[in-house]
């Protein structure tokens, strides 16, 4: 990686410029604006050339690690490959030179598209209708959350206010409930690593609105009893909610609606292949029982249209059904989450990904996650303590080294080290220290699209770093070593953050 | 290995309370500091403000996690130790000097339920 650590600002000069334009027939802005709306001086931009640009941004993204330059383990996160034939599918005009705001019938392409992925999202995950109008996972958290609390008011039902979370839950799940005005409640965890029934039925009551649940849970294990806890949510009055974050493993295999759950999300940017972190943005589509129809958000796509005949070139002597934006019940929907119907673009590429991989083959992307998640996992447990050694889905976690090189006058090798140690080898650290259940928490997730080669390579790499930690800790105590930046200083970086041209001017 | 000063009183959540007369001053133990790593920012209620035992009270943030505090006794807040506003890393360089609140006790009878320095001790072993 090659170190580049200029500014923009670094490179302008006064007066330069990458552009011409004709002098505007528009009458000047010292005359046409009211002097009290015009600005004192000019804004503080770069003035810069068209090639010093390129330079500048060709060298900074040279700087970046993305799925397209090396395996990504980043648990909880699902970096799988994004396969280019999405980006050429959205990049086609007629997609991608729409206007949200173009009459229905004119879009009957992007209308298609919804119906198509609604009926695809609903046979891979057992719920009846899908909203696509949340623009990330955590919005999709929200309205699910909204969904839930629509139904409960739209029967008169008013004291339903709690959500029960687990304390294995991703973070978002209780600021979900909170943003939505709910109170949250904790589940413990068994010593499994699973939700506790018995520490859950105390819970339950007239005031329950749901429980939020996530399975497999963010240890990477299934939750075996969630037959027996949608029945116990269900008899006390309460929904199911399904965390999508870890639907990779299940897809193909196991389908929430069939577990019980009656309200989903699901992040395209995770298990269905479109670019995620700050490749995005994100989609989070919501997806509900069929008793929740009407306390979806709107707009909603109607009409089921049948894909094949969608898709093929005879399409267009066929008389399709108009797909419109239906009409909505104001006493049961959650409202509008969203200005227009979510990122199409997004959905879009994910779309174009289930096309591509098929019916046959989307059955293959659990099981092959989960392979190679434990494939990992057993290679790496004689050097890595696993505190839960059950066979797990698609991601797993570590608690640290099992020999950390600790002696007499040195510091052991933490979990920090180890990924910091890592991005010597060209690898993407792992998530570390989530979930907080353990103190040294390494979560790792290679997702079905690596190849056996890449997983050898890394397995190799984490016992070169293992090996490194009993020798002589130190030498991942100093690590990276051979990054343009070694260890940032995150604590002044979080008191003091200096994140633009004026505050460096400031300094 | 985390210290912990005898004398307080600690709670399952790792503040640790220290009686004088009907007050008490609550802070963070050495070994929550140290799990937590370096502390950034700490959110602390204001004077006049009444806290309830087992309901958080406030926020630790490090570079690695925003944690609650927990309140082990119930009160009416006395004063708050303003230090912490600029130099929240007081709380990493001695936790046990650095206190956040200072509380009046409601029910002195709550600290029965806390456990002393050795109990503490083997909690967090």
């Amino acid at each position: 990686m090659r170190y580049y650590d200029h500014l923009i600002f670094d490179y302008s000069k006064s007066g330069r410029c990458g552009y011409t334009l004709p002098k505007a027939a528009a009458p000047e802005v010292s005359t046409a604006v009211p002097e009290g709306l015009r600005r004192a001086s000019a804004p503080a931009l770069p003035e810069v050339s068209e090639v010093d640009v390129v330079r500048h941004y060709t060298n900074l993204s040279q700087m970046n690690f993305g799925v397209d330059t090396g395996f990504y383990p980043l648990g909880s996160c699902t970096m799988k490959y994004n396969p280019k034939i999405n980006e050429e599918v959205a990049a086609l005009p007629a997609f991608a030179a729409i206007h949200p705001l173009q009459p229905v019938e004119t879009v009957q392409g992007v209308q298609a598209v919804y119906a198509g992925m609604e009926q695809m999202l609903s046979a891979i995950t057992g719920m009846a209708y899908f909203t696509f109008n949340p623009c990330a996972g955590a919005h999709g958290e929200l309205t699910g959350l909204m969904i839930m609390r629509a139904w409960h008011r739209s029967r008169g039902d008013m004291g339903r206010t709690k959500v029960i979370v687990p304390d294995s839950a991703h973070g978002t799940n209780p600021a979900s409930a909170a943003v939505c005005g709910l109170d949250v409640v904790v589940v413990k965890s068994n010593a499994d690593g699973l939700v506790d029934v018995e520490d859950l039925k105390p819970l339950l009551g007239p005031d329950l609105a749901g429980i939020m649940m996530t399975n497999p849970n963010t240890l990477g294990l299934f939750e075996r009893d969630i037959k027996q806890i949608a029945a116990l949510v269900h008899e006390a009055g309460g929904l199911l909610y399904y965390d999508g974050a870890n639907m990779n493993p299940l897809i193909g295999k196991v389908r929430p609606g069939d577990m019980g759950f009656d309200i989903m999300h699901l992040n395209l940017h995770k298990s269905f292949s479109t670019p995620h972190g700050g490749g995005g943005p994100g989609s989070g589509p919501v997806g509900v029982a069929a008793f929740l129809k009407d306390c979806l958000p709107y707009p909603h796509t109607e009409g089921q249209q049948d894909n094949e005949t969608t898709g093929s070139s005879a399409g267009c002597t066929q008389r399709v059904d108009l797909l419109t934006c239906g009409p909505f019940d104001p006493q049961k929907t959650a409202g509008r989450v969203s200005a227009h119907m979510g990122n199409f673009g997004v959905i879009l590429r994910a779309y174009a990904w289930l096309l591509t991989i098929g019916r046959q083959h989307v059955r293959e992307v659990g099981p092959i996650a989960t392979l190679n998640a434990n494939y990992i996992k057993e290679l790496l447990r004689d050097a890595y303590k696993l505190p839960i050694p059950s066979v797990c889905k698609h991601e797993f976690v570590f608690d640290g080294l099992i020999n950390d090189g600790a002696r007499e006058g040195k510091e052991g090798a933490t979990t920090l080290d180890v990924a910091k140690r890592l991005l010597d080898f060209g690898f993407h650290a792992p998530t570390i220290y989530f979930p907080l259940l353990f103190h040294q928490a390494l979560m790792i997730e290679p997702t079905e699209t690596e190849s056996k080669e890449t997983l050898d390579a890394f397995i190799d790499v984490m016992h070169r770093i293992a090996a490194e930690a009993a020798e002589d800790p130190d030498i991942l105590h100093a690590a990276p070593h051979a990054c343009p930046i070694s260890r940032p200083d995150d604590t002044t970086a979080a008191k003091h953050p200096v994140i633009n041209w004026a505050d460096l001017q400031a300094e | 290995m985390a210290k912990v000063e005898t004398g307080l009183k600690y709670a399952e959540t790792h503040e640790w309370v220290k009686v004088e007369g009907e007050f008490a001053f609550i802070g963070i133990s050495d070994y929550a500091q140290h799990e937590l790593g370096d502390v950034v920012y700490v959110d602390l209620p204001s004077e006049g403000e009444y806290i309830t035992k087992g309901e958080d009270f406030g926020a630790v943030e490090s570079t690695k996690a925003a944690s609650d505090l927990i309140a082990p006794v119930s009160g009416c807040v006395e004063e708050v130790n303003t230090a912490l506003d600029d130099t929240p890393e007081l709380l990493n360089e001695d936790p046990y000097a650095n206190w956040m609140l200072k509380v009046k006790l409601a029910d002195a009878s709550e600290l029965d339920s806390l456990m002393d320095a050795p109990a503490y001790e083997a909690f967090c072993k």
